[in-house]
């Protein structure tokens, strides 16, 4: 039963088969048992699960049409849930209790989706490698050795492990997609503004974006089809239709346009990595599509500007812990600026503050025009690269990430090499383009992904070539060993 | 050495909007409220949250840009400007920095010798306000309330174009006014809806160039302003001419001591890094919006203070007091109305003198008078038709004040109804005349100061009831050459 | 570009936060070098004429009715407050 899609259990748990409760009981169990290798869950909803679970099948009995009635899943703990910790992987959210849902959480639970518990992510969604969390390091399910790929990770391992069937994820440089590519899953991260953000706790407003990691493009759709629309609390999510994914799934790739950027080919991509790509082209092609090269001559300078806007964000969205209204606050503050300094020098671990620090610096008086100023100006650079390429292709394809997932404690020491690591994913986000990461392969015992990236507001066209790569290839399929069972 | 100064004044002006939400949440902006009872997840920075700005915030904003002539941005901008302080949440503030709403624009008004003065407008921005901190010993801590936090302010920022403590003070009341008729503030100052801060300078006379300036903060009432900036120009004038330096810094007014001191010791240099809000996205004005918002301006202050001028012959200076506050231009207009039309100037002269002084010394508001604006209008309505003299007016003015009567019970019921009856009146006179045989005689043989001693003989054996025009024409009649 | 040991306390009294004393003081000074060289690579661009984009979406903000949505929700967001008195949020004593 766990390791079936959510397409799979909905049809099992309409045929009455399977109950949600006795479906929610496997997981759980799951988890119990397997978690502790993984570290994938910083919180399990026990109770909450099982009571909204015979709620559902009662809803069920009753022909309630909600359309993921009863189906389990979990939220990165970057969600706040109502009377549920959401620590967002820091210390200093530790003993913070949402007394708000999310309005993702709010959709998804109106979907009828359970809420298993909440997955380990690197602290505020910092890091591409859950290295970063407070509550330790997630281990990748295909190598327990292995990062999972953050900041995502424990959303990702708890999918892959088959410990959920499917999570909720946020990307803001590539913390989906890297993590989904990392483990073996499709990772969708949507358009800016196609998903609310209100209850997302902020990292850098203007990247970060929420979306699903799930075994198929079938249940991204399934499950972006519930947390996709317009929300009032969130003045920058877009009031554009939300389309019917699950219809677009099967159409035609026969004549699909593929641009093909040459500058994601270049040194410090693993040459296993650039051959699945290749094969996933071929195997593209043959259902109709056509490839081209493209350009996207300021890649280059992604990181480094991400690397000033993000940080820029960050550091002032991440003032307001300070001790007073929630949140960790140091022991016997001396006086106001005691309990400033204390409470967040104790309470952010090294990455968040290097970040800070950065933000604070790119935006002090003499630096802001050299730096924030000149990112936001390179930021257009790089939208308008995409924006020319789009007008020759349908859809830009390449690697995920340069290489599989790396040792844990491999890249901790230099934060820039950890950086490189969203080399290829962290433009989309500056851009604000809709993306997909899907199995395209393995290099030795790990899973490697193919990132498709597509025009604004065309999550429906990536998930209809996902599904259909997904019908030819069977990269989706595999499971770890140690978690098949 | 005898250098005269100049003074250079520029005035920073907080109004708080009277919306019945805040500018980035739905939470109440009720005065007095429970401490943190109006201060829901939003306003309080929790984790996650988002601000959504209040249109009804931004209508305002745009309102007031009309009224002063200045220009409305099409696409302007939210900024934060961050920095640490325990009322403010999110650590830091939504304001605006490089992109205001409204830009340009100025401010007229007339000093006391009835000249007018030009003020430039810089600019006039949205933002959020700042919680308070409450002192009171809670055990070496202080208490935090942050039902103020989010509260729209529109910030409005003069060219330092003041010259003097008097003119900064006219200003004030000026714009003080201007907002209250546009309805976009109660400008009640007690409570901080209008609050001004100072930026003060001197110069030699014939410099060009700026001198250091202080900025005084939250002074917040009229009175005050005026001594604060007047004390501040001193203390200046006498660093600058003892050889001294003044130093850029912000100063607090202490309304006890009457003095300035200095405020900032905490924080060497700001440094707010301001950038732009990635949680708000431009805020675009259409043409539309601001043709229809125009629809909704009302006479402004100036222009009914021309039009009492034009319509109702008053002088510059009575329209200029009646037109103070909206809702004593609204009573003088609705006095004139009850008093038939007959008399506005005289109406004028009632509202300003007489009601005016009344209300000063029971402290009581317009919009408090004991007395309506039907009831004076009656009055001078008999004034006007002879029913009551001038002097019996302010009679019934006094029990006017103090009882609910209308005009007419009350010259009914005691009588005071003038006697313009000619008969009667020669009778009185008669009777004068016969009383006072020397006076008579002396002032046949050329004493003419003594015909007001007939007069008000006349007038008191009335009662005062007597028509004071026709007891002088049968006087003189009687009196003869 | 390199940073200072007084540069980056003074950025830290900016961001009121306390770099020493919590394990990670040493490399922070590194860290901190290695990655503002990383991005001052972004000098290099040509950005003449280019607008600045703060937003990757060329929309227009969307307004809220003013309507007070919230109820008093006081005792529960007190209640995650780490100190609180008679309704107030708590700090050292705030000096003028």
């Amino acid at each position: 039963m766990h390791t079936k899609t959510i397409a799979e259990l909905l049809k099992i748990l309409d045929k009455g088969e399977c109950s949600s409760e006795e479906l929610t009981k496997i997981y759980l169990a799951r988890i119990q048992k397997l978690d502790k290798t993984l570290n994938s869950f910083i919180t399990i909803t026990e109770e909450f699960a099982l009571s909204a679970a015979r709620i559902a099948d009662e809803k069920r009995r009753k022909e309630d049409k909600a359309p993921l009635l009863g189906v389990p899943i979990a939220h990165k703990d970057i969600f706040c849930t109502q009377g549920i910790k959401t620590s967002c992987g820091s210390k200093m959210l530790d003993n913070f209790i949402s007394p708000y849902d999310a309005t993702i959480v709010t959709k998804l639970k109106e979907a009828g989706t359970i809420l298993l518990g909440k997955t380990n992510m690197d602290e505020f969604a910092m890091g591409s490698s859950n290295e970063t969390s407070f509550y330790g390091p997630v281990h990748n399910p295909w190598d327990p050795a292995l990062v999972a790929g953050g900041s995502s990770g424990g959303s990702a391992a708890a999918v892959a492990a088959n410990l959920t069937p499917a999570a909720t994820g946020t990307d803001t440089g590539g913390s989906i997609r890297q993590p989904a590519a990392l483990c073996g899953l499709t990772g969708l991260k949507p358009t800016y503004g196609r998903v609310s953000r209100y209850g997302m706790i902020a990292f850098a407003s203007s990247l970060d974006q929420a979306g699903p990691l799930a075994k198929t493009a079938e249940d991204c759709a399934l499950l972006l089809q519930a947390m996709a629309g317009v929300d009032i609390k969130d003045s920058t999510s877009i009031d554009n239709p939300v389309p019917n994914y699950n219809t677009m799934l099967n159409n035609s790739l026969e004549g699909l346009k593929i641009g093909l950027p040459k500058e994601f080919f270049g040194e410090g991509l693993h040459p296993e990595v650039e051959m699945a790509v290749q094969n996933a082209l071929k195997t593209l092609e043959k259902m109709g599509a056509k490839v081209f090269d493209i350009e996207l001559p300021n890649t280059k300078l992604a990181i480094p500007t991400y690397y000033v806007i993000a940080p820029a964000e960050c550091s002032s969205n991440l003032s307001r812990y300070d001790g007073v209204r929630f949140g960790y606050r140091c022991d016997n503050p001396q006086n106001l600026e005691d309990l400033y300094k204390r409470s967040r020098g104790e309470g952010f671990g090294p990455e968040v503050k290097r970040r800070i620090l950065i933000g604070t610096y790119v935006l002090s008086a003499g630096y802001f025009d050299a730096y924030y100023v000149q990112a936001q100006k390179v930021r257009k650079l790089i939208t308008t690269d995409f924006i020319n390429a789009f007008s020759k292709v349908d859809v830009i394809l390449g690697p995920t990430t340069p290489s599989p997932a790396f040792n844990i404690g491999e890249k901790t020491k230099d934060p820039v090499s950890m950086y490189l690591c969203d080399i290829y994913t962290i433009s989309v986000n500056l851009a604000g383009l809709p993306a997909l990461s899907m199995p395209g392969g393995f290099v030795q015992q790990c899973p490697i992904g193919i990132q498709l990236i597509g025009n604004y507001f065309e999550e429906g066209k990536l998930l209809n070539i996902a599904h259909q790569f997904q019908q030819l290839t069977d990269w989706h399929q595999k499971t770890p060993l140690t978690f098949k069972e | 050495m005898n250098t005269s100064w100049e003074t250079v004044i520029g005035l920073e002006v907080h109004v708080q909007l009277i919306t019945k939400s805040k500018l980035f949440s739905g939470a109440a902006t009720a005065f007095g409220a429970e401490p943190n009872s109006q201060a829901c997840a939003i306003d309080l920075g929790l984790p996650g949250v988002l601000p959504v700005l209040n249109e009804t915030a931004l209508k305002m904003a745009i309102k007031f840009g009309l009224s002063i002539g200045a220009s409305i941005a099409p696409k302007s901008v939210f900024a934060r400007k961050n920095y640490f302080y325990p009322d403010l949440p999110k650590g830091y503030q939504i304001s605006q920095y490089e992109f205001p709403i409204v830009s340009g624009g100025s401010l007229s008004f007339t000093l006391e010798d009835n000249t007018t003065k030009q003020i430039r407008i810089t600019r006039a921005h949205l933002e959020e306000d700042a919680g308070k901190s409450l002192h009171e010993d809670f055990h070496g801590f202080s208490g935090i309330d942050l039902n103020r936090a989010g509260i729209p302010l529109l910030e409005i920022v003069s060219e330092p174009e003041l010259r003097s403590a008097k003119e900064a003070v006219a200003y004030l009341k000026t714009l003080h006014a201007l907002i209250r008729y546009l309805e976009i503030s109660d400008g009640n100052m007690q409570e901080g809806s209008f609050r001004c801060d100072a930026n003060v300078s001197v110069r030699p006379s014939h410099q060009t160039k700026l001198g250091t300036r202080a900025e005084i903060k939250n002074v917040n009432s009229f009175r005050f302003v005026e001594r604060a900036i007047n004390y501040e120009i001193e203390r200046q004038i006498d660093i600058l001419e003892n050889g001294g330096t003044v130093i850029q810094e912000t100063r607090l007014y202490d309304a006890n001591k009457d003095e300035t001191r200095s405020l900032r010791a905490k924080e060497q240099a700001n440094d707010y890094r301001y950038f732009p809000d990635p949680d708000l996205l431009p805020i675009i004005v259409s043409a539309d919006l601001i043709k229809e918002i125009r629809k909704t301006l009302p006479e402004l202050p100036r222009e009914k203070s021309e039009r009492f001028e034009r319509d109702y012959g008053l002088s510059a200076y009575d329209a200029n007091v009646l037109t103070a506050t909206k809702e004593l231009a609204d009573f003088f207009e609705q006095t004139v109305q009850a008093s038939y039309q007959s008399e506005p100037k005289l109406c004028a002269n009632w509202v300003m003198v007489d009601l005016l002084g009344a209300l000063n010394k029971t402290n009581l508001d317009i919009t408090e008078s004991p007395i309506s604006p039907e009831r004076l209008g009656g009055l001078i309505r008999r004034i006007h038709d002879k029913t009551i003299s001038g002097k019996i007016a302010k009679t019934i003015f006094e029990k006017l004040l103090c009882e609910k009567e209308d005009v007419d019970t009350i010259i009914e019921k005691q009588g005071l109804k003038q006697v313009t009856d000619t008969t009667a009146i020669e009778a009185l006179i008669d009777e004068v005349i016969a009383k006072n045989p020397h006076q008579v005689a002396d002032y046949k043989s050329g004493k003419d100061k003594l015909f007001g001693f007939f007069v008000g003989q006349v007038m008191k054996a009335s009662q005062g009831k007597a028509n004071p025009e026709q007891v002088n024409e049968i006087l003189k009649h009687k009196l003869g050459p | 570009m390199s940073f200072s040991r007084e540069a980056i306390l003074h950025l830290a009294h900016l961001a009121r936060l306390s770099v020493e004393n919590t394990g990670d003081d040493d490399s922070i000074q590194d860290d901190l070098n290695r990655i503002v060289t990383m991005v001052g690579q972004i000098s290099a661009a040509n950005t003449e004429g280019i607008e600045p984009m703060a937003h990757p979406l060329d929309t227009i903000q969307r307004l809220r009715l003013d309507i007070i949505t919230e109820t008093n929700e006081r005792e529960i967001l007190l209640a995650l407050a780490p100190k609180t008195a008679a309704g107030l949020f708590l700090v050292p004593t705030v000096i003028e």
